[in-house]
């Protein structure tokens, strides 16, 4: 009993520091090289970071891993607490409402409406209709999309509806806020305002992570950056720089 | 569950149908193709099977007795006879009654030539059997007896109405695996087709954290509608054919009236109606399962 205690005691003081921890994790797929080689991170709570990489880095299975859509191969994988090698498919939806998920192709419910988009997050947990008509009209505010709420997204631009979903990401205040390649398909203008928008949702408290290709980002934000190189972590500096492949 | 979140989830099946309406098409014009060839087997089947049980009803055995048997005796008989599981029904016809129809029937003013009863002899049970097939085994029963003196039966009537009877039954079980088939075929199309249609949307929606029932409910409700919608299209259809093929069978073959008798729709939509909902309900629940279920796991 006690030892079980001095376990769940270990595991809350690493959540209090590591919101994210990745020990020894190997991710090997059927055929090929493994996604991710023996890769060890730890990530705090409230910090940004960057993971930068080419195709084949490993950075797109990473996600999907903090995403409990893949399983560790050997290793562990600790989210808030929760181990994902160990978690139960039935758990899964309750953790991945802790996370907000932001895609390059933004992935929006493309025959609603920008409110129903946003507003379909707090459905899935069952939050009153009287909140939601509170808390998606105020994320749109944040925004910057307030008066479009009735648009059908297929109607807005790119940049308009990566921010339907870094609102609907964002909607139910998640811990943490992962966003897989969210400028690629955005113009100079509009991936810098998505950038501002996720450092100020950072100031306020959620950790944020994002991969990204863009050097032009990465270089001037100043942030931490973990480069990947076939399935391994060669770089991870603070303040850091995106680093060319032949680096 | 919340309260706004069940009726969301029934709203949200209601929307769907509208906002994938070539699939909703396709999926109710599939459940309706299948249910109408069934429902419409099913009638030709049910009529068939109604002509020839009037057949059977037709169908009876003659018991003669031997010179001198008491009317008693052959009461006692009959009270036997009726006792059997096969048998439907047991007539008493006395001499008199027998020498009366044969008058009617046959000699008419002729008749009155006889002073006496010629068939006096010919008091006899008619005995209707509820399941042709057995009149082998009755008749033996009855030549067992003792104060018989002969047993009528029609061998070919019997023989043919059980081979009719199993000819129905073995076209009915083709017929049915063939529709089985086609439909399985038909549906497990539309199915593909939504599953490439919802493949996109159930994986959203995974992902922002719903559960399984949540994703589920949706399309199970939409299945459901389109299943009842896809059920009573055929039926209707079914309504007027039916009663337009009865009329026009009525008036064409005025002549075969008493063979063809064909049954009111009312008789025939009190199975037809809740076997094709329960069918269309079945294929759209598991239609809707079997599409959901495969993007379940992300």
């Amino acid at each position: 009993m006690e030892k079980v205690l001095r376990k769940k005691k270990a595991q809350r003081s690493a959540y209090d520091d590591d919101i994210i921890t990745l020990d020894n994790v190997t991710k090997s797929y059927a055929v090929g090289k493994p996604a991710l080689n023996g890769v060890t991170l730890h990530i705090k709570k409230g910090e940004f970071v960057f993971i930068v990489g080419d195709s084949g880095s490993g950075k797109s299975t990473l996600i999907k891993l903090l995403l409990r859509e893949l399983v560790p191969s050997e290793g562990t994988i600790t989210v808030m607490g929760h181990d994902l090698g160990r978690m139960r498919h039935r758990n899964i939806p309750k953790f991945r409402r802790n996370l907000g998920i932001v895609f390059q192709d933004f992935r929006l419910l493309k025959d609603r409406n920008v409110y129903e988009n946003v507003a379909f997050a707090q459905r899935i947990i069952q939050k009153s209709s009287r909140e939601i008509r509170k808390n998606v009209p105020s994320i749109l505010a944040t925004v910057g999309l307030a008066g479009k709420y009735k648009s059908k997204v297929t109607q807005l631009s790119g940049g308009e509806q990566q921010r339907v979903a870094l609102a609907r990401a964002m909607v139910n205040k998640p811990t943490i806020l992962l966003a897989d390649e969210p400028t690629g398909n955005l113009d100079p203008g509009n991936s810098w305002d998505i950038m501002k928008l996720m450092e100020q949702i950072n100031e306020n408290g959620t950790t944020v992570i994002v991969v990204t290709h863009n050097r032009e980002i990465v270089n001037a934000m100043h942030k931490r950056v973990i480069t990947m190189k076939k399935g391994v972590v060669i770089y991870d500096e603070e303040e850091g720089e995106y680093h060319d492949e032949d680096e | 569950m919340r309260m706004s979140s069940f009726f969301f989830t029934i709203g949200q099946g209601f929307k769907s149908l509208k906002r994938n309406r070539w699939y909703t098409l396709a999926s109710v014009a599939t459940i309706s193709a299948c249910l109408f060839l069934f429902g419409v087997f099913y009638s030709i089947v049910t009529n068939f099977q109604h002509v020839v049980k009037t057949a059977e009803e037709g169908v009876s055995v003659t018991v003669f007795f031997n010179e001198g048997t008491t009317e008693d005796i052959i009461l006692a008989t009959k009270a036997l006879v009726e006792k059997r599981p096969e048998v439907r029904q047991v007539v008493y016809v006395s001499a008199q009654e027998a020498w009366e129809g044969f008058k009617e029937d046959y000699l008419g003013e002729y008749a009155d030539g006889f002073t006496e009863n010629p068939l006096e002899d010919s008091a006899n049970l008619q005995i209707y059997l509820s399941d042709v097939s057995m009149q082998p085994a009755l008749v033996t029963y009855l030549e067992s007896l003792s104060d018989i003196r002969l047993v009528n039966k029609s061998e070919v009537t019997a023989s043919t109405l059980v081979g009719v009877n199993s000819l129905i039954a073995y076209i009915s079980l083709g017929i049915i695996a063939i529709l089985l088939l086609v439909s399985i075929f038909l549906i497990s199309n539309t199915v593909t087709i939504g599953i490439s249609v919802r493949k996109e949307e159930i994986n959203i929606m995974k992902y922002i954290g719903a559960t399984d029932f949540f994703v589920r409910a949706p399309f199970v409700i939409e299945g459901i509608i389109i299943g009842i919608i896809g059920s009573i299209i055929p039926l209707f259809i079914i309504y007027i054919i039916y009663n337009k093929t009865a009329v026009y069978i009525a008036e064409r073959f005025a002549m075969l009236n008493s063979i063809l008798d064909i049954l009111p729709v009312g008789t025939i939509f009190e199975a037809l109606v809740p076997i094709s909902v329960l069918i269309g309900v079945g294929i759209g629940f598991l239609g809707s399962v079997a599409t959901v279920r495969k993007h379940l796991h992300v």
